[in-house]
């Protein structure tokens, strides 16, 4: 990736840390790297491609959720002028590509060959000379279906009579996918036997989609000579696609290079290989020429990766006085059409397990069952940190509920049984090690930063005069930075990233990541990082990354990983190259090893800080003449040791208006704790954009059905997204525990919001509800839910 | 049809099929691929661009209709190798994060405060309430704006005041120790 050149006023100030000679270096508030070509409209977004004779290419997709297919008559689109290919499955089917294993280990259809299993799934696709022809075609081609019931509601996807969707599986007679467990089922069975409250609560998290503002794409380039296939795609995870494709494709390894470009938000949506794109590395194949795919806004939400969906029935045990016990779940989980989950392998319900939360309990189990029904494939999406958002959604508002019955205030009470700070390194009941916290200096802060006291008088006045204020919290702690690679893989790849830095010989540097950013700021960040450790200003560090061919290998940018994980590698990749400089400053001052003391920029003789050399004269001297080591550069791989547990107190005000159960959030206030800060401009930037989706998610968003399987979410007039006008101003603040084994002490905060808002949100709602006696009401909670729930019957509905 | 229009204070004259939509006219017969495409329905406004003055939604305009009048986009913010104070502007105040939506805030943003040069906060939420992003959770946006009104001749050089750091930044901190 290329940076454009930086504008006059682009220059990064505002930093808080100089080296010795003045110039800025290392971690703090720094403005983007990346911004300046923003701004003026030169980012390069994967539709921004154009290649010559490049071809445009364009989906059919089916009008229904299940059907079988009697004949496809391609005939009058082949016919059309503009048109260069028209493919359908059978065609795929010769070349043995018409299935491809998804992230979980699941085949999905490239093209359907025998039945359509949801709404909107790939059918056939036309290639032609532009955008506009290829649509065109689309109208021409003729589909045959026999239309099948539709298993659309997860809670009928058992039932004995249910349509069996998955039949190209050997042997499949009903619609069940996995069954999995977690903690301990006699031990919790027998806490909460015993236990002296005990509240059971049914909740759904919908079905929703990440919707990044930018839909995905690619550009497929095959070169028939050099056998060499180029692929800009709007891929979170470069490397990892390169692999699968040479997996799927056949194509060897080496002759793939994918490269994400600029990507336009990604959220977890840009993780898993679409039909689509290896329709247009096909379409390459076959045409001998480049060809772009963009799928549209209606495609993105109705066929590409969706998150949540899940049914659950959660029960708290606790004593009188309010210390939690057992947590218990029953998760029934709709994983859609084909399991397109990404998440690491052995763990097929990603990290639900850490449904505890931040308390310290005796006991805890989770029963789940995952079945297909007739939707779009996928379950690990939108910035959920695998599975995450629904973990902290369950925990927090059982804590709610039962604060609710033991008339607690939840703050007190969640208060009462956090883990506490030297309890850390924390195993959890079901087996996860928090590596560190002080979870009430979090919780203090939130409370002071909100006038948590002066909200609930507040409450009081306007309850007696029949406003419905509510106030509601959570707290919640994330585990991202996956992942060790004894315990995580997606297909056989182990969860590390790699890194390599070289400084040139004038004592500028370059580092390639495998990470590949959405929008985080990596070229910002990043060079921040490496700029700390080795006192090089970070303007002087240019950031590689999104390119196969120019980095190295590592599993990409999703679940908050990229600054626990490749972060972690920068740091130690720097380190690498500053022992080096060391051995080199030895030489140049004559003085042994021991004898140097490093301080950011420089190497000078203990005692004597007028012998001292500069890391830019190390570098020129290490590419000069002479017997010193040669070159400053070096590469590493970073595995980690353990995940790390950033977590946060999120404090949510709402007005309900009693007239038309309208939802307004007044105040919002995020306190988080992601460890050592490198940008702490950036990580608010993430807070709030996370803030925003926290609360569409809990008051607009959901991708929803009939029952027949039809997506009536399928725009944005149908899949409301939050605008300025449905969110407040944000309030952050922060407190800073830094991970112990991470080699900077950074956790990651990237999902950190949108797992830790809905909850702030919906705990919120229906304290503001509590003097219509109101414990619960799902999501998203729009208005016609909620004066549902006001009169009395908060239904839980689809 | 032939299509005769300016953009951007150029003359341009096209062939161009009767149904090409702005966006994809500006995207793919002039390369000025800064306006973004986001949505179906006219509800994302990452294609904003001006026409005769006015913010529109360039997915939603036939190019066709653009003949004889003047289009205006994020590429033309740029005078002389200054920037736009909106764009410094957006910088400043890290009023975007992927960088897809920033085109089109841009826009309606300069028209905004050609119109109020003071807007309050308000009434910068109404003026892109058309628009969305998925990133920033828009207070870093209407920060930017503000800025952009708090600096009409914008901020030529390294000038930035330190007063504006100092305005809305916390106080320095240690390494690992910022809050
Ligand atoms: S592309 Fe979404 S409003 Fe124009
Ligand atoms: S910056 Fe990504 S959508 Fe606004």
């Amino acid at each position: 990736m290329t940076i454009a050149p930086e504008a006059p006023h682009a220059t990064h100030r505002r930093r808080e840390f100089t080296d010795n000679d003045g110039h800025p270096v290392g971690y703090g508030r720094m403005l983007r790297k990346e911004d300046p070509r923003f701004v003026r409209g030169q980012g390069k977004y994967v539709d921004d491609v154009v290649l010559p004779g490049m071809l445009h290419l364009a989906i059919l997709r089916s009008p229904v959720a299940h059907a079988r297919i009697l004949s496809i008559d391609t005939s009058a689109a082949e016919a059309h002028p503009k048109v260069k290919a028209v493919v359908t499955g059978a065609d795929l089917a010769k070349q043995g590509l018409a299935w491809m294993p998804t992230l979980s280990n699941d085949v999905q259809a490239v093209l359907v060959t025998d039945k359509v299993r949801f709404q909107g799934q790939e059918v056939a696709f036309v290639v032609a000379e532009d955008r506009y022809s290829a649509r065109d075609a689309l109208e021409l081609i003729d589909v045959e279906y026999d239309v099948l019931p539709a298993v659309a509601d997860v809670r009928n996807a058992l039932a004995p009579d249910a349509p069996v969707i998955r039949d190209d599986l050997d042997g499949k007679k009903d619609n069940h996918c996995f069954d999995w467990e977690t903690g301990d089922e006699a031990a919790t069975a027998k806490v909460f036997d015993e236990a002296q409250v005990k509240v059971t609560q049914d909740m759904v998290y919908p079905r929703v989609h990440p919707a990044p503002m930018e839909t995905c794409g690619c550009v497929a380039d095959f070169e028939r000579v050099a056998g060499k296939l180029t692929l800009w795609c709007t891929s979170q995870a470069p490397h990892a696609h390169r692999t699968l494709y040479a997996l799927v494709a056949g194509i060897p390894e080496h002759k793939i290079r994918v490269i994400s470009p600029d990507i336009g938000g990604g959220f977890g949506n840009k993780v898993p290989i679409y039909p689509g794109y290896v329709c247009s590395v096909v379409a390459s194949i076959v045409t001998g020429k480049p060809v772009k795919w963009m799928e549209d806004r209606a495609e993105n939400l109705i066929s590409t990766g969706f998150a949540r969906d899940y049914v659950m029935r959660g029960e708290i045990a606790a004593t009188k006085d309010g210390r939690i016990q057992a947590i218990r779940t029953n998760v029934l989980a709709d994983h859609g059409a084909f399991n397109g989950t990404a998440a690491p392998v052995k763990y097929p319900a990603g990290f639900f397990g850490v449904f505890t939360g931040s308390y310290d309990l005796d006991a805890a189990y989770c029963k789940m069952t995952a079945v297909y029904t007739n939707k779009a494939p996928g379950g690990v999406a939108y910035a959920c940190s695998f599975r995450i958002t629904e973990a902290v959604y369950l925990v927090e508002r059982l804590v709610d509920c039962l604060a609710y019955e033991l008339k607690m205030d939840p703050a007190e009470l969640r208060r009462k049984n956090f883990i506490r700070p030297e309890q850390f390194p924390y195993t959890t009941q079901t087996g996860w090690v928090y590596d560190s916290g002080e979870y009430e200096r979090t919780l203090d802060k939130a409370m002071e930063l909100a006038d948590y006291a002066g909200l609930r008088r507040e409450q009081a006045q306007r309850r007696e005069h029949g406003e419905l204020m509510g106030i509601g919290m959570s707290f919640f702690t994330e585990a991202v930075g996956a992942g060790p690679r004894k315990d995580m893989d997606i297909l056989g790849l182990g969860m590390a990233d790699g890194c390599e830095l070289r400084v040139h010989p004038t004592g500028k540097a370059v580092v390639r990541l495998s990470v590949q950013s959405q929008g985080q700021g990596h070229e910002t960040t990043f060079a921040q990082i490496v700029a700390e450790e080795l006192g090089i200003p970070p303007e002087d560090i240019d950031v590689v990354h999104g390119d196969t061919d120019n980095t190295p290998f590592g599993l990409g940018t999703y679940g908050s990983r990229s600054t626990p994980v490749s972060g972690a590698a920068a740091a130690l990749v720097a380190r690498k190259v500053r022992d080096k400089a060391r051995i080199i400053a030895s030489g140049m001052l004559e003085c042994s090893i021991a004898d140097l003391e490093w301080e950011k920029g420089s190497f000078h003789v203990t005692g004597d800080p007028t012998q001292s050399v500069t890391i830019q004269d190390i570098a020129m001297r290490a590419h000069g003449a002479g017997d010193l080591p040669e070159g400053l550069e070096a590469q590493i791989c970073y595995n980690p040791e353990n995940l790390t547990y950033p977590f946060g107190c999120y404090i949510c005000v709402v007005d309900v208006d009693p007239g038309t159960a309208v939802v307004k959030v007044r105040k919002f206030v995020a306190v988080d704790d992601c460890g050592t800060q490198i940008n702490p401009m950036i990580i608010e930037g993430q807070v709030q954009g996370g803030c925003a989706e926290g609360v569409g998610m809990a008051l607009m968003q959901m991708i929803a059905f009939d029952e027949d399987g039809n997506c009536l979410s399928a725009s944005f007039m149908d899949y409301l997204i939050p605008t300025a006008l449905e969110v407040p101003h944000w309030i952050n603040g922060s407190t800073v525990t830094p991970s112990p084994h991470h080699p900077i002490g950074a956790k990651g905060v990237g999902e950190s919001a949108t797992v830790g808002s809905p909850p702030a949100v919906v705990n919120a709602v229906i304290d503001a509800l509590a003097p219509f006696g109101i414990r619960h009401a799902d999501m998203p909670l729009t208005p016609s839910r909620v004066w549902d729930a006001m009169q009395g019957h908060p239904t839980p509905s689809f | 049809m032939r299509l005769s229009t300016t953009v951007n204070g150029e003359p341009v004259i096209r062939e161009i099929e009767p149904r090409t939509l702005l966006v994809h006219f500006l995207r793919d017969d002039l390369g000025l691929t800064g306006t973004h495409w986001g949505c179906d329905t006219s509800n994302c406004g990452t294609c904003v661009v001006w026409l005769d003055g006015e913010p529109v939604k360039s997915c939603t305009v036939l190019a066709a209709m653009t003949g004889g009048h003047e289009v205006r986009t994020v590429e033309s913010l740029e005078k002389d190798g200054v920037l736009d104070p909106v764009q410094q502007g957006f910088m400043e105040c890290h009023g975007l994060q992927c960088g897809f939506c920033t085109p089109g805030m841009l826009m309606t943003a300069r028209a905004l405060l050609d119109r109020d040069p003071d807007p309050s906060e308000a009434t910068i939420r109404e003026a892109i309430s058309g628009q969305i992003c998925r990133c920033t959770g828009y207070t870093s946006i209407v920060h930017s704006v503000q800025w952009a009104a708090d600096h009409p001749a914008g901020a030529p050089g390294d000038t930035v005041a330190a007063e504006d750091a100092a305005a809305d930044e916390p106080a320095p901190q240690p390494v690992g120790g910022a809050s």
